[in-house]
């Protein structure tokens, strides 16, 4: 910033031998030219698509000709109250991709934040020799095709897979992992006795909530959905622990010898000493965490397609399903910016989070 | 005591989430190369018995491999040389140069970060039918070489470097293009690195844009007709060498990479991850 100000106060006095305007012809030229490609990329690709896309969510455009001619038919606001007021399909599935996505959600954003701090807290010690090589071990999976990471877990999970295998091991019939849309919640009502899975409780089958019955909305994520719960959590870990190994590293050594010093254990430094210095970075990694995994996509389309039993659908994929597979390109859009608004208040709450940080 | 039983304790995290987080290439690498029979029975075996390399010329006879590499190739090329290329122009540009509606350039790559990729399907979608190049190379490559995160760490970079060298080349009479080509960016290499490398991968990976933009095999890429050949043709539970023999070889080129370069990998992460 000193820097700048500093830049803005001596380079007239250095640079402009005949007024302000001479130079900054030139320059603004310059400037212009070495902006625009960039810049029109990404009004092209990004900005502009938007808006199209905008127009498209108010149409029932189903793929024929040009939705900009006046030929696909203008629906208003019908694809949006589809989803929320009328009672059909496409708000039932919506809701259900919603509430797999919640689950996800819940699941994925503290294990892997644990997890990332745990890998990092262990990686940072500087008595362990082999801390690089561990940390690239840890990382690399993150760098990896998410595609071909995908078909791995395939096979790890697959009937006759590897995890099977492992719980073979302990004595222990794994599921039919990709199969199995009971939901986890359910599976341990069901274990402690408290409810029938075939014969669920009509208090909570028979009433319900935008298309699904409270039955259904407990449900828990299904097992096929654990699977990529596993997955994701396993490849974003790394990215997370580097950033906590970023602000580990900032965390004054002098600082921690005093604490040791005044005879602090483990825990408490820990607690007192290193735990304040990440939470901004705490901050960061949770509020990252919970943006991205709105937006699951990749591994749902190789792994499991929404299956089983819709259990594995979220609403970036039903996006891409109902505009790209049932040709209701309106119907996608308005999915897909209702998902947007989802993003962007969690974007909006990240930022409020990080200006409290900085001031 | 305590000490050694602490770093005791240390080692044995340490190993046991190194075996998590790599086991399963492992696995991976040896059932490539296990027979079908063989790897079903025997799924958490490192050692392929009868060691088998069948599946590799699968690959290549009956699928269509060699041209995914192909256009994965053409893809990761041309979209990383033009990432590299207009993002540091226009990092350069908004970091140091003076021109009219700069502040509103920058308000408007900040805005385009914050829209989430997978909102963008069926916009992209729309503008390249819309363009006529659905289905096409340029339909393939184009989007992806627009990249505000990339003019973003840029525009950081060029922010955190000193303006006196270039200064003295400027009063010494040469233009802004010759500063910029012949001072800047030499300077800026560590940046252009890191910007190469998170491109490479990112373009190397990229799986969403392809089920958008084409639909003509002959156009996919190694992500496209890898996910096309899990979730397809050959049907779910079966071919497990073939596929992950397939998904080895889309791994081995980023892996070499990371390999090389793993601190500009690290430097990419983090700044990638701060633009907030």
């Amino acid at each position: 910033m000193t820097l700048l100000r500093e830049r803005g106060t001596r380079r007239p006095d250095v640079v402009v031998p005949r007024g302000r305007g001479s130079i900054r012809g030139p320059e603004a030229r310059a400037g212009w030219l070495f902006v625009a490609p960039a810049a029109v990329l990404l009004a092209l690709f990004v900005l502009l698509p938007v808006l199209m896309a905008l127009w498209v969510s108010l149409t029932s455009w189903n793929g024929q000709g040009s939705p900009f001619t006046g030929r696909a038919p203008f629906v208003g606001v019908d694809n949006y109250t589809k989803l929320f007021t009328e009672d059909g399909l496409a708000r039932q599935d919506f809701f259900t991709s919603v509430r797999n996505n919640l689950y996800y959600v819940v699941l994925v954003v503290p294990l892997q934040t644990v997890l990332a701090l745990c890998l990092a807290l262990v990686a940072n010690q500087r008595l362990l020799k082999g801390r690089t090589f561990f940390r690239a071990a840890f990382y690399f999976p993150s760098v990896t095709s998410s595609v071909a990471i995908s078909v791995v877990f395939l096979f790890l999970f697959a009937n006759s897979g590897t995890v099977n295998a492992v719980l073979g091991l302990f004595g222990i019939d794994g599921p039919l992992w990709f199969s199995d849309s009971r939901g986890l919640v359910h599976l341990v009502l069901d274990g402690v006795g408290l409810v029938n899975l075939d014969a669920p409780p009509a208090a909570l089958a028979d009433h319900g909530v935008f298309g699904l019955s409270w039955w259904d909305w407990i449900s828990g994520p299904s097992v096929a959905m654990c699977t990529i719960i596993t997955l994701v959590v396993w490849t974003t870990s790394g990215t997370f622990m580097l950033m906590f190994l970023a602000a580990l590293q900032d965390v004054p050594v002098a600082l921690e010898e005093a604490s040791l010093i005044d005879g602090a254990n483990r825990w408490q430094r820990f607690r007192a000493v290193t735990l304040p210095h990440l939470r901004p970075v705490l901050f960061l990694v949770l509020t990252l965490g919970l943006i991205s995994t709105w937006q699951v996509f990749d591994q749902i389309y190789v792994m499991s397609q929404g299956d089983p039993a819709k259990t594995t659908l979220t609403p970036a994929y039903l996006s891409y399903r109902t505009a790209f597979r049932s040709f209701d390109y309106g119907s996608g859009a308005a999915i897909s910016f209702v998902l947007f608004s989802i993003i962007v208040v969690l974007t909006a709450v990240q930022r409020w989070l990080l200006r409290e940080r900085r001031g | 005591m305590r000490r050694l039983t602490g770093t005791f304790l240390g080692y044995a995290i340490l190993v046991f989430f190194g075996l998590v987080f790599l086991y399963p290439f492992f696995i991976q690498i040896a059932s490539a190369f296990k027979t079908q029979a063989d790897a079903a029975a025997h799924p958490l075996s490192l050692v392929p018995h009868p060691f088998d390399t069948s599946s590799f010329q699968r690959i290549f006879d009956s699928t269509d491999f060699p041209r995914w590499v192909g256009n994965s190739v053409l893809v990761t090329v041309l979209v990383t040389a033009g990432r590299v290329f207009f993002d540091s122009l226009a990092g350069y540009a908004l970091a140091r140069l003076r021109f009219p509606g700069r502040g509103g350039v920058f308000a408007t790559v900040l805005a385009v970060m914050a829209v989430p990729g997978v909102v963008l399907f069926i916009p992209k979608f729309l503008v390249l039918n819309q363009l006529g190049i659905y289905d096409s190379y340029a339909g393939l490559i184009l989007p992806l070489i627009a990249d505000a995160t990339g003019v973003f760490i840029m525009k950081q970079f060029f922010e955190s470097v000193p303006p006196d060298v270039e200064e003295a080349a400027r009063v010494d009479g040469a233009g802004v293009v010759r500063t910029y080509w012949s001072v800047v960016l030499p300077m800026a290499r560590p940046a252009l690195i890191t910007l190469t490398i998170l491109a490479f991968q990112g373009s190397w990976n990229e799986f969403p844009h392809t089920v958008v933009a084409v639909q003509s095999p002959e156009l996919f890429t190694l992500p496209r007709g890898l996910a096309d050949l899990v979730s397809g043709s050959l049907g779910k539970g079966t071919q497990y060498p073939l596929k992950l023999g397939a998904a080895l070889l889309a791994t081995i080129p980023v892996a070499v990479l990371f390999v090389i370069f793993q601190r500009y990998f690290v430097r990419g992460a983090n700044e990638g991850a701060t633009k907030g």
